[in-house]
């Protein structure tokens, strides 16, 4: 793998410059943009790593779910009587055990634990059984009858458009108007004059494009052990990506002090975020502990995972836009219906994602969208990695190869003559301070060979291109509040340790590592020097979760805070010593060192001795708080990000004329991260994301079975509808390593002034593209317009043939 | 995690005590299952479409591993795992679609444990099926476990549930033979006359049976087989759809050909090749005419029914891709 494809000269904070880092990358042990091992990398490579089903505790109950058999029924019902009788069950608890309702967005509470009148999807739960074993839990579940009233089941859009005015056909009783969870109509510049504009003398292209949703399939399934001590104080351990979150609404359900409860959030097996909100699981092994007085887990099985789901939106979504004769892009116009299923999650800031993360990299002088979630009878949409973004970029992207193609001009350049600049303000006001995305395609297009090859492959075989950006965190946090998004708390001692304490959320993506690397660089010391503790709310200062790219921004500014306080205490102490400027003592690979006199030079142990002689017990605090806030209107301060990353993607197909099936052949990604704190990391990311998104292409298939349809009589098997068809990774297809196409990735470093050294996100921004360049180089290869994901076989079959009939047609 | 009900286990070490044991148990009145390498059962007691009071786990039995060319046949142990299968030099001479076969069945840990007998025995598959109790609960069960409908077939009162396994299909097409034993002796009958158009159960192997062993004769003159399988992926996945082919060559034309289709219905499907017998197949242009021609016949007799998740429509498209793969594996042309 090669990087950087045009990295600028470095500059370090403290002086040093590129060539010194090629120097110190020689010894492949220090600072910053070294290539490392990860911290965790060896325990769980060799299984050391406990997650959280691994963690048993004496006397520990299982706890297990009833969960509702009916897309949309009222609970007439529910008798537990032989459960609660059986040995070995030592609770049992309904929805008014937990009656409070709760919600990530404060504004839009509305789920309880358990089911309390009604229930809104298949999986839906409903009652809670601790017992001795999992075996006991299981029999108990079976036993607890629970009778309805069957309720017409809302299963799509359309549908959930016309329904909702009564209580028989709400999914949600909090929806204020129909099944409406949340629509968004903004406006920016003169779209229809603009689109007038290019009607006469440009293009305008009109295309409706279907992203049919999907899920995380994070390997570990969500767990939790509750446990209540004598003190009354409640410790749930979650593999959480959101332990903050956790806390607050664990504290408001259960009526608790939030003093009184803790969250430790152990390693976690993945997230994608599937896991960035309170679940049922949380609340139930609470309740539980608190009604047992014993500790109760409770671990979803797979199925289980895709009912709590909070995956990808299916999104309708039709596309206006218009460029002048020069491809100059003039005016953007959508709108998108949005299937949310049964709960709002963090759907309202979904429906604004729909339109506000469209702004960059490529920019246009006018825009409109409206978006509109919709409630619906199936397990409720949430963030999945690219939250609210992926689908608009899709269809977007896909449009301007359609623009391209129509004007005669090269993807690349299209996307070229439109690219934003940096240290913008965007269309809807929000500043984008840097963005790489000419360097990202130059280095695509380069390694690619897309001059040479791009138009003129034999058909069925065609490359194409896409590009996109992604936030670094949001300005706003989830809850209005002045205090700092992230904090850190680092402690130095004789030892020659440094031990770091950070809230952040460790779900796979590195944040240790990253902590790590910045007590490396700012304090000198060796990696295995440094200690870090992650996510305990007793022990750690609060960090706000891993969701919307903002963890290494937002933890790493912290961090940096905290290290530089103690920087200078150690550099004071050694120069005073030294009889030098403070400036003049270095920290770096385990010792301090003279800047001038060579021969002078100490381990960091003994510089941290003088500074604790010196100073006294060391430790410094940090904290990262936003100052800018977005645009100035009503939600203008959602998508408005302290730092936007840039992403292309390259994507080489081959198309199989006789089976409809997609091969991606090789894809080439750059990605602008500002700054890469660790080479190894990023690119793993930028990897895993596009995997992921090659596989919602091809693969990934969320289907739910919808007979009847709204208004039809039901026949006998009628409870089919909204039925998740195969809730397993045998029916739910995520590809294998044998299934993945090669991948080069390259890190592109273009700084950014609100990054901790630059750096920007690496996570979730390199899966955007890798969609949409499919679909174009779908085209390029057979000349298709794919426009509904996923891109079965079965449907790339019935389009080939539909293409080959009517241009049979058209030659007769 | 999934959890099984309880049950007991005997672990026999010989082929009679095996037999004898699901002898006694059943006389008891206790219901048994025979386990091999498990990669079937022990999904499906998770599932809850097995509920035994009694395992019998005959891994351990001695002598049932292994193949031997006895002249005529090739003779494999019910209990060779896929994997030494697919890389058995024996195999791979005298079957080598069958070789192929085992070598696309599920992914490198299943093939280690799973069995060729477990794999002729192995449960037909559907949708509606192969799911958790919970989701079968709320399916309102289906006539093959637990109900009384079918979701596939509207008002259907047959179970057509999909014979999935891979080297069954093969299998076919070498006129395989299987070797059982009974408390009351041992049967060899045609593979072909082990299985039937039941979903339900789409074996003649009644709960005292053990599968010992298959006899794959061999080839008397020049032969070739192919074998090609439809899937999403390349592991893990059942077959959507697979085709085995076999084509005997003696003095430049077709002295047998056999094509066998699966994963359709319960039954894998033996397409009639006789029509073929005696003509030439020495010419590129001779071989492509012989698999038009099949190609065609397939597509007409194999309709499948939407007991998985796939489109029906492209699965049919596909039978003619798919007997032409398995054609081009036969002579040596995959693409
Ligand atoms: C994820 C996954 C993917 C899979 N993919 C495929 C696939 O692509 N193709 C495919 O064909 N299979 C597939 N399988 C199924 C399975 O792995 C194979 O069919 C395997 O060969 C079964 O062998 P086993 O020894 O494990 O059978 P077991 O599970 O032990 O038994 C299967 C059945 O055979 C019976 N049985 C086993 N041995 C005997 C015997 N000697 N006499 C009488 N009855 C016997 C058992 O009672 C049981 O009913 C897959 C399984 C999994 C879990
Ligand atoms: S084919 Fe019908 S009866 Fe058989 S398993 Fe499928 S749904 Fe059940």
């Amino acid at each position: 793998m090669t990087r950087p494809i045009s990295s600028p000269v470095r500059v370090f904070d403290h002086g040093s410059t590129f060539e010194d880092a090629a120097l110190r990358r020689q010894d492949g042990d220090h600072g910053l943009g070294m290539r490392r091992r990860k911290i965790d990398g060896h325990d769980k490579a060799t299984g050391r790593t406990l997650y959280a089903d691994d963690l048993s505790f004496p006397g520990m109950l299982q706890a297990k779910l009833k969960r509702s058999t009916r897309a949309h029924a009222r609970i007439l019902s529910i008798d537990v009587s032989t459960a609660l009788a059986m040995e070995g069950v030592f609770a049992v608890i309904t929805g008014n055990d937990l009656p409070a309702k709760y919600g990530i967005i404060p504004w839009t509470r509305d789920e309880t634990a358990l089911a309390v009148d009604d229930v809104k999807y298949i999986g839906d739960a409903i009652a809670a059984v601790a017992a001795v074993d999992e075996e006991t839990a299981n029999a108990a579940v079976k036993a607890i009858v629970v009778e309805y009233e069957d309720l017409p089941a809302i299963l799509d859009t359309e549908t959930a458009k016309v329904t909702g005015q009564d209580a028989r056909t709400k999914v949600n009783p909090f929806a204020k108007k129909g099944n409406i969870t949340k629509g968004v109509e903004l406006s920016f510049g003169d779209v229809e004059g603009n689109l007038e504009r290019c009607r006469s003398e440009g293009v305008v292209v009109d295309a409706d494009f279907f992203f049919q949703g999907t899920t995380h399939a994070p390997i570990e399934p969500h767990c939790a052990i509750g446990t209540m001590d004598e003190r009354g104080v409640l410790t749930v351990i979650s593999s959480t990506q959101t332990p903050h979150y956790v806390h607050r609404d664990l504290a408001h359900v259960l009526g608790l002090p939030e003093a009184l409860v803790r969250v430790v959030q152990p390693p976690v097996g993945g997230g994608f975020g599937g896991k960035s909100e309170p679940f049922t699981l949380e609340f139930v092994v609470a309740k539980l502990s608190m009604i047992t007085g014993r500790p109760v887990k409770l671990l979803y099985t797979r199925e289980e995972v895709f009912y709590a789901h909070r995956g990808r939106h299916p999104m309708q979504m039709h596309y206006t836009v218009g460029a002048d004769r020069t491809g100059k892009l003039l005016a953007v116009k959508s709108a998108i219906d949005i299937d949310g299923g049964a709960y709002a999650s963090f759907g309202m800031i979904t429906a604004y994602y729909a339109g506000q993360l469209l702004t960059g990299p490529v920019a246009f002088n006018s825009y409109a969208f409206n978006a509109t979630r919709y409630y619906t009878n199936k397990p409720a949409c949430g963030p999945k990695r690219g939250h609210g973004s992926v689908q608009p970029r899709f269809a977007f992207e896909v449009v301007l190869d359609m623009i391209a193609e129509k004007s005669g001009i090269d993807p690349i350049e299209l996307r070229r003559r439109n690219f934003a600049g940096d240290d913008v303000l965007l269309i809807n006001g929000q500043q984008m301070n840097s963005s790489g995305l000419i360097e990202c395609l130059d280095a695509v297009r380069t390694a690619s060979g897309w001059d040479q090859r791009r138009g003129k492959l034999p058909r069925g075989h065609g490359l194409g291109v896409a590009c996109s950006m992604y936030i670094s965190g949001t300005n706003y946090p989830i809850y209005p509040n002045d205090m700092p998004q992230s904090g850190v708390q680092v402690k130095l001692d004789r030892s020659g340790r440094v031990t770091m304490f950070s809230g952040a959320s460790d779900i796979g993506q590195g944040p240790g590592s990253a902590l790590a690397v910045i007590a490396m660089e700012e304090l000198g010391v060796l990696q295995d020097h440094v200690r870090v503790v992650l996510s305990d709310s007793d022990l750690t200062p609060v960090d706000l979760g891993a969701y919307s790219s903002r963890v290494t921004l937002m933890m790493g500014h912290a961090a940096l805070e905290a290290c530089r306080t103690l920087r200078e205490q150690v550099q004071d102490a050694v120069a005073t010593i030294w009889e030098c400027r403070p400036d003049d003592v270095l920290l770096g690979h385990g010792k301090a060192w003279h800047a001038k006199d060579t021969g002078k030079a100490m381990s960091t142990k003994e510089a941290f001795v003088l500074a604790e002689e010196r100073y006294g017990t060391l430790g410094a605090v940090g904290g990262y708080r936003t100052r800018e806030r977005g645009g100035d209107y009503r939600g203008g301060t959602i998508g408005a990000s302290p730092a936007y990353s840039a992403t292309a993607h390259i994507a080489e197909v081959k198309v199989c004329e006789r089976s409809g099936r997609i091969d991606v052949v090789k894809v080439w990604v750059a990605h602008d991260c500002g700054r890469a704190l660790s080479p190894v990391i990023v690119e793993g990311q930028i990897e895993g994301s596009t995997y992921m998104g090659i596989a919602e292409v091809s693969m990934e298939n969320m289907l739910y079975g919808n007979y009847p349809k709204y208004g039809e009589t039901p026949g006998p098997d009628h409870v089919r509808a909204g039925m998740l068809l195969g809730p397993s990774l045998l029916d739910y297809r995520i590809p294998t390593t044998l299934d993945t196409p090669p991948i080069e990735a390259f890190i592109i470093e273009k700084p950014d002034r609100n990054g901790p050294y630059g750096a920007k996100e690496a996570g979730e921004g390199p899966l955007h593209s890798s969609i949409p360049a499919v679909a174009n180089a779908v085209f390029d290869a057979v000349g298709l317009r794919l426009t509904e994901l996923p891109f079965t076989p079965a449907k790339v079959l019935t389009a080939l043939k539909k293409q080959a009939s009517s241009s049979s047609k058209a030659a007769e | 995690m999934l959890r099984m009900d309880p049950f007991l286990t005997e672990t026999p070490t010989s082929v009679d005590e095996a037999v004898a044991l699901l002898a006694a148990h059943q006389a008891a009145g206790r219901s048994t299952k025979v386990i091999a390498g498990g990669t079937d059962v022990v999904p499906n007691l998770k599932h809850g479409l097995f509920d035994p009071e009694v395992i019998v786990h005959i891994g351990r039995v001695p002598g049932l591993k292994g193949v031997v060319d006895d002249g005529g046949h090739l003779l494999i142990g019910a209990l060779t795992t896929l994997h030494d299968l697919s890389v058995h030099p024996l195999v791979q001479q005298h079957a080598s679609g069958l070789a192929r076969a085992a070598s696309l069945v599920a992914g490198p840990q299943l093939r280690r444990m799973g069995t060729l007998g477990g794999n002729l025995a192995l449960d037909t598959r559907c949708l509606f099926y192969n799911q958790t109790y919970f989701w079968r609960e709320a399916l309102g069960f289906c006539l093959k476990k637990d109900g009384s409908l079918c979701h596939v077939v509207a008002g259907g009162k047959k179970c057509v549930a999909a014979a999935s396994n891979d080297t069954a299909t093969m299998l076919l097409c070498l006129d395989a033979e299987v070797v059982l034993q009974a408390p009351t002796g041992r049967r060899t009958m045609k593979l072909e006359d082990f299985y039937v158009a039941n979903g339900i159960k789409n074996t003649v192997l009644e709960a005292v049976d053990l599968l010992v062993q298959v006899r794959v004769p061999k080839a008397a003159s020049r032969r070739f087989e192919g074998y090609a399988k439809l899937r999403h992926r390349n592991a893990i996945d059942y077959p959507l759809l697979s085709v085995g082919l076999r084509v005997d060559v003696d003095g430049g034309v077709v002295s047998a050909m056999r094509c066998v289709v699966s994963a359709l219905q319960a039954r894998p499907h033996k397409l009639p090749c006789d029509a073929w017998i005696g003509r030439a197949f020495e010419h590129r242009q001779e071989r492509q005419d012989v698999v038009d021609g099949l190609k065609q016949l397939a597509f007409a007799k194999c309709v499948p029914v939407k007991n998985l998740a796939d489109d029906v429509v492209w699965r049919r498209e596909m039978v003619r891709v798919l007997v032409q793969r398995a054609f081009d594996e036969a002579i040596g042309e995959a693409s």
